[in-house]
């Protein structure tokens, strides 16, 4: 019996391991065809990608310019996460930061000052994270009550939030001073300081955004795994069925999941209007929004596995720049990367499943075929 | 009297022209959804296409001749199709998940390709008009009807089409039971992978031809991101189509109305208390009227493949 338990634990690590393998495989052949891509455009792909690490490591402020550029992603890839897990694919993490954002903004260039100084900030991004929740729950309602596809819905919500973003730009929200100089540029007057996020670090605008996102994974994990709320919601995404049979709400849950998910990437607006850019201009965080769906995937939509994946992100994003100046690719280029990790991590799970599926073949056979199993597992 | 008879009349002509790019995106999805698959990778295939069709045409470019503008859009567009169905059906990928990667990639890769190889400004001129001898003469009718371009004839043909091969033929029938009840269709020896690769390429190939009209027949130009959703709107109208061609084409030329708005409101300076109408308003129209569609679509069940989204693994099912 010892023997056989042993096994199941040997068994156990590998099962656990071997996602993160197959993950990091897909990564490298997205790489790989990324290296192709570069080749076919006249670029040299090791001096690219080195020229991308540079640009990510370098120097210090690099490497805190990443950290400042993986913030919003990160609390993006979390919202994703918790969708996910309810179910529910949130395509519309674009539309809910800019919305997130945008509100932010208003509130604290309307409010700034007829509020104590100490609370400017803390409520402005609660208004963030509550509008960037109102963008999320529209879709989630819709497909909890009237059988809506979420992806296509979330998808369009981007567009109308992205032409919301520009008429409030270039109309009730602009920047006094571009209509006084006549230019007319379509972005928000800057917000009062007393809205901004406390900076740790100028060159790199790196600010305490970093830590309330890394707070909120652990947060989300908390909530997914250890209460009944997070329960519930794993629940609804495993089995609708099941789970309505158990006596849970599905369609409540459902909204929950999207509804949550949206109030983090509304966060990320916010976090990311206060802390690096303080002011809404056109093409504010444009693509954060798919990215980050791209890290929640990236961190097998797991709350703390995206820490590590919006980090990864974060380099690919910030070394892009390096990158763009020193071979002159252009920075669609990590579009590109990004679409095949998405296609070959999505594609690594069929071999993750049929290698657990062989493996749960084996377990079954014959007892006698124990020591098998573990000269097997420990090659 | 004639200037608003005249305004409508030129109205009704472009909302054909401009159904075309949803047209073909939305028939080549109903084929792919048919067979029991979600290609929501059409955003990108749309905008592969749209750069290699103004590419091959333009001066700058290669200078072909447009239609083989729209071959090589449609070659392309069927080698994406081909990459989704190894994807989608033999890896048996998450296809929410696995079309957003497509839509992605080619996002990306038409940008980066438009900024290498076209310097960022590309134009060209595309299709002519044809004027259809006799039929062009009637008043009204024939303005509208009958002196578009080749492909707003070719898209409308492609309706009657896209019916009669999937009502009438062998292949029709497998991609109807392959979408409806893979395990059985696999039983009666129709090779369900197959069919799914073969609607898969089809699909890619109509979304390559869709961005080609948008850039070729439509506009003339190329630019980042030209589609703004497009695809994901097509994909949109099979549901709200109800998985049949006929009411997809009345859906893509209402589509195609609520496109125009912003433009017409622009030429002919509608205002609403004397104020201009802010033009971003305007554009938001389509997305909105999309998700009320599928709100409403949910009615229209009748034809949807039991085996939508579902992937086959044969003994699995």
């Amino acid at each position: 019996m010892a023997v056989s338990s042993k096994n199941r634990m040997g068994g156990d690590w590998w099962a656990a391991v071997m996602p993160l393998l197959a993950t990091a495989v897909a990564f490298a052949l997205a790489l790989l065809v990324g290296a192709f891509v570069l080749l076919a455009l006249g670029a040299d792909p090791i001096q690219a990608y080195a020229a991308l690490l540079d640009g990510a490591f370098g120097t210090s402020t690099n490497l805190l310019r990443v950290f400042t550029r993986s913030t919003p992603l990160l609390l993006v890839a979390i919202g994703v996460c918790i969708a996910f897990r309810g179910g529910v694919i949130n395509i519309g993490a674009e539309g809910q930061l800019f919305v997130g954002a945008v509100t932010a903004t208003a509130f604290s260039l309307a409010f700034a000052n007829s509020l104590p100084p100490f609370t400017v900030g803390f409520l402005t991004l609660l208004v963030g994270t509550l509008a960037g929740a109102a963008w999320g729950a529209v879709p989630g309602f819709l497909k909890a009550r009237f059988d809506v596809n979420e992806i296509l819905s979330t998808v369009m919500m981007n567009e109308i939030a992205i032409q919301l973003l520009l008429f409030l730009l270039s109309g009730p929200m602009i920047d006094p001073a571009q209509v006084a100089q006549g230019t007319r540029v379509p972005q928000s007057a800057r917000l009062p300081e007393v809205a901004w996020l406390l900076e740790l670090d100028s060159r790199s605008a790196l600010h305490i955004g970093v830590l309330i996102a890394i707070a909120m994974a652990v947060v989300a994990w908390i909530v997914l795994w250890h209460t009944t709320i997070g329960y519930r919601i794993r629940a609804v995404g495993q089995n609708k069925d099941a789970a309505r049979y158990a006596g849970i709400s599905v369609r409540r849950y459902i909204t929950l999941a999207m509804t949550l998910s949206g109030a983090l990437a509304g966060l990320a607006g916010a976090v990311h209007v206060q802390g690096a850019e303080h002011r809404m201009v056109e093409g504010f965080a444009v693509g954060y929004g798919f990215s980050g769906i791209v890290v929640a995937l990236f961190g097998r939509l797991h709350p703390l596995g995206a820490i590590p994946a919006a980090f990864l992100f974060g380099v690919l994003l910030v070394g892009a720049d390096k990158m763009q100046r020193t071979v002159q690719v252009p920075t669609a280029t990590v579009i590109v990367l990004q679409g095949l990790v998405v296609i070959f991590v999505v594609s690594s799970d069929y071999f993750v499943r049929r290698w657990l599926a062989r493996r749960a073949a084996r377990a079954i056979q014959a007892p006698a075929a124990a020591p098998v199993v573990k000269q097997e597992a420990g090659v | 009297m004639n200037d608003i008879l005249a305004i409508f009349i030129e109205a009704a002509a472009l909302t054909l022209l401009y159904s075309t790019p949803y047209l073909y995106a939305a028939i080549g999805e109903l084929f792919v959804q048919r067979s029991g698959v979600l290609n929501l990778g059409v955003e990108g295939m749309m905008l592969m296409g749209a750069f290699t069709a103004i590419y091959a045409i333009s001066p700058d470019g290669l200078g072909f001749h447009p239609l083989v503008g729209v071959l090589f859009a449609a070659a392309v567009g069927a080698l994406m199709g081909l990459a989704a169905a190894v994807v989608n059906v033999t890896f048996q990928a998450e296809q929410g998940i696995s079309g957003i990667g497509f839509s992605l990639f080619g996002l990306g890769l038409s940008s980066l390709l438009f900024k290498v190889l076209a310097g960022g400004v590309i134009v060209a001129r595309g299709f002519d008009p044809i004027f259809i001898p006799v039929l062009s003469d009637i008043p009204i009718v024939g303005r509208i009807l009958f002196q578009q371009n080749v492909m707003v004839y070719a898209a409308f043909a492609l309706v009657p089409i896209s019916v009669w091969v999937l009502n009438r033929t062998r292949w029709g029938l497998q991609i109807r039971a392959v979408g409806q009840n893979p395990a059985a269709a696999d039983t009666m020896g129709v090779n369900v992978v197959r069919v799914r690769y073969m609607t898969l390429i089809l699909g890619g190939a109509l979304a390559g031809i869709a961005g080609a009209a948008l850039s070729t027949a439509l506009t003339g130009i190329f630019q980042e991101n030209m589609t703004e959703g497009k695809g994901f709107i097509a994909v949109a109208l099979v549901y709200f189509g109800g998985w049949s061609p006929w009411r997809v084409m009345g859906g893509a030329l209402l589509f195609s109305v609520a496109n125009n708005l912003q433009i017409w409101a622009q030429i002919y300076d509608l205002r609403i208390a004397g104020t201009p109408i802010p033009p971003n308003l305007l554009i938001m129209v389509p997305y909105i009227l999309t998700i009320a569609v599928l709100i409403f679509a949910r009615q229209r069940r009748r034809l949807e493949p039991a085996a939508l989204t579902k992937p086959f693994q044969r003994g699995e099912n």
